[in-house]
């Protein structure tokens, strides 16, 4: 089976760790907080104000804010734009991000 | 050298570039302003450098062009014709007695502040994705096509194992043409269009071959991956809980309602979804410039209705790339000589025109043909999120139109909050007007993007930075 990585002939640099809610998660040199997140299986990182339903990645171009994430205690950061940076601390963000 | 007027180009899409080339190449200092770390746009959108991809064509149409882009940037780069500034997310454009002021801040933590002074400015902001809702469409896993797309092509990620492509428009095909190509299995690519429509469309589409045969690349690429195309089908329902695991797919009959029974559910982990471009217009509204609906008005040289102010590609009106680089040249030609207070030289760009055209005739037929269901609506639920950052529901912009007596968007935002979240209404704005039963109308938003209110604060007590020189 192929992979993005495959079809593109991509030789990243070696990955580093970041983590997510404390659990650690192998991220590639140039990748998103989204990017890593999808490539590691998870497809949410935000609960909504009103409902607490989950969200993650909608448009993907920083347009939606729907994947706002808490990143190194900072909330409401766009996981579509946002570069990774070895032992980043990325936190699900619940509502506005400012109540914890 | 810093006697030549000063042209700042906002955004380096395929119509920024072509502007920013055609206008440098003609004795124009240029400012290439644009969002993202790399030029490209969104359709050549390149792989982060750091992940160091060998054979990024493989995930674009069109490579050859995009080299002699990038190459022919390149080279005004070294001669000092262009500035290129990346990471620059502008949110305000000032126009002044004399001069314009781009507002940008700098990324990717918009923070801080940075200002280019320019004699004139081309906008070419591109577009972005529209998406009518469903019941589920908020989970997660439910993505736009195009945001599939932009994640492949910029992150080398996919979002899950198994997709269904699905909306309308002509983005579908290459979408899951891509996913398949990097290793998803697309279970279904869902198409609300019946064949006949492109035969009644049939002349502006056959006047352009290469488009054509761009169309039946991909038919066959997608053969390929053994990607069903369901014609005059449309996604109803998005199932699962905490994420996407399953869509109800159903027959449309020829008015584009649902055919009651002929709903079937396919599982899926992905759903990537879009129903046509919008355009940006906000820097172009906040000017003053004239729009036409929704896309900001040119003349045939693609100037605004205000003085200095050119606009091409999506943001004029939706026609892809090949459009977009047609029209960026013109506008860059059309700045290179007004600048210079010369008239422009109208045979060097008869072939030019005569392509705009055409591919202007293309595109309508093609919006003729890809259209969202027009009874869309009956299929939202009361319960179905619209404004997916307020969380106002279909049941509350019913309730304010058919209770509370609003006419217009505008009322139904009052009313409900629909369109007062961080998206500011770019999502939920097509949705909100169908629901309420009217055309949707331009937002007037003040800035294109949210500002830090410390950054606003300083705006008024520091001195404007010069332009390059």
């Amino acid at each position: 089976m192929s992979s993005p990585l495959d079809l593109a002939d991509a030789r990243p640099g070696p990955a580093f760790t970041v983590t997510l809610d404390g659990r650690e998660i192998e991220a590639l040199p140039g990748q998103t907080v989204a990017a890593a997140l999808w490539a590691a299986g998870v497809t949410s990182w935000r609960t909504t104000r009103g409902e607490g339903r989950p969200r993650g990645v909608f448009c993907g171009i920083g347009v939606c804010f729907d994947c706002l994430v808490t990143v190194n205690d900072r909330p409401n950061r766009r996981a579509c734009l946002l570069p990774l940076a070895p032992g980043d601390v990325i936190r699900t963000q619940e509502g506005t991000g400012h109540d914890d | 050298m810093t006697d030549r007027p000063h042209l700042a180009v906002i955004g380096a899409g395929p119509a920024g570039l072509a502007a920013t080339l055609a206008a440098a190449a003609r004795g124009l200092r240029v400012t290439l302003v644009d969002s993202a770390a790399e030029a490209g746009g969104q359709f050549y959108r390149q792989p982060a450098a750091e992940l160091r991809a060998r054979r990024p064509q493989a995930l674009h149409h069109q490579w050859r062009v995009w080299e002699r882009l990038r190459d022919d940037l390149r080279g005004h780069l070294r001669a000092g014709t262009v500035r290129h500034l990346t990471d620059h997310h502008v949110w305000f454009v000032e126009r002044r007695s004399a001069d314009f002021v781009v507002h940008a801040l700098l990324g990717p933590e918009q923070e801080d502040p940075a200002t280019v002074r320019a004699d004139a400015v081309l906008l070419a902001t591109g577009g972005y994705e529209q998406v009518l809702p469903f019941p589920g469409w908020t989970l997660p896993g439910v993505v736009t096509a195009g945001g599939a797309q932009a994640m492949l092509k910029g992150s080398l990620v996919v979002p899950g194992r198994a997709a269904v492509v699905a909306g309308t428009g002509p983005l579908l095909l290459p979408v899951a043409t891509a996913l398949a190509a990097a290793g998803v299995d697309v279970a279904a690519l869902v198409e609300s269009a019946a064949p006949r429509a492109f035969v009644r469309h049939l002349r502006p589409l056959v006047s352009q071959p290469g488009k054509l045969a761009e169309g039946a690349l991909y038919a066959a690429r997608s053969a390929r991956h053994r990607v069903r195309p369901l014609f005059r089908h449309a996604v109803v329902e998005a199932h699962g809980t905490e994420r996407l695991e399953a869509v109800t797919v159903a027959a449309l009959d020829a008015e584009g309602r649902v055919r009651p029974g002929t709903g079937r559910r396919i599982a899926c982990d992905t759903l990537a979804v879009s129903h046509g471009m919008l355009a940006h217009t906000d820097l172009a509204e906040s000017l003053g410039c004239r729009l036409d609906g929704q896309v900001v008005h040119v003349d045939d040289e693609q100037r605004t209705d205000v003085p200095g102010v050119w606009a091409a590609g999506e943001a004029t009106g939706i026609g892809g790339s090949a459009l977009a680089l047609v029209e960026g040249r013109i506008a860059g030609r059309s700045a290179a000589a007004r600048l210079t207070g010369t008239e422009p030289d109208r045979a060097e760009w008869a072939t030019a025109l005569k392509s705009r055209t055409r591919l202007r005739e293309f595109a309508a037929a093609l919006d003729g043909v890809y259209r969202p269901p027009a009874h869309w609506s009956e299929q939202v639920t009361d319960e179905t999120v619209v404004c997916r950052c307020e969380e106002v529901t279909a049941g509350a912009v019913r309730a304010a139109v058919e209770d509370l007596g609003a006419g217009d968007p505008r009322t139904v935002k009052l009313l409900t909050r629909a369109g007062m979240g961080w998206c500011q209404g770019r999502i939920c704005a097509p949705a909100v007007a169908g629901l309420a039963g009217c055309r949707p109308t331009p937002s007037r938003r003040p800035f294109a993007r949210p500002v830090p209110l410390g950054v606003l604060a300083r705006e008024s007590d520091h001195p404007t930075e010069e332009g390059p020189s």
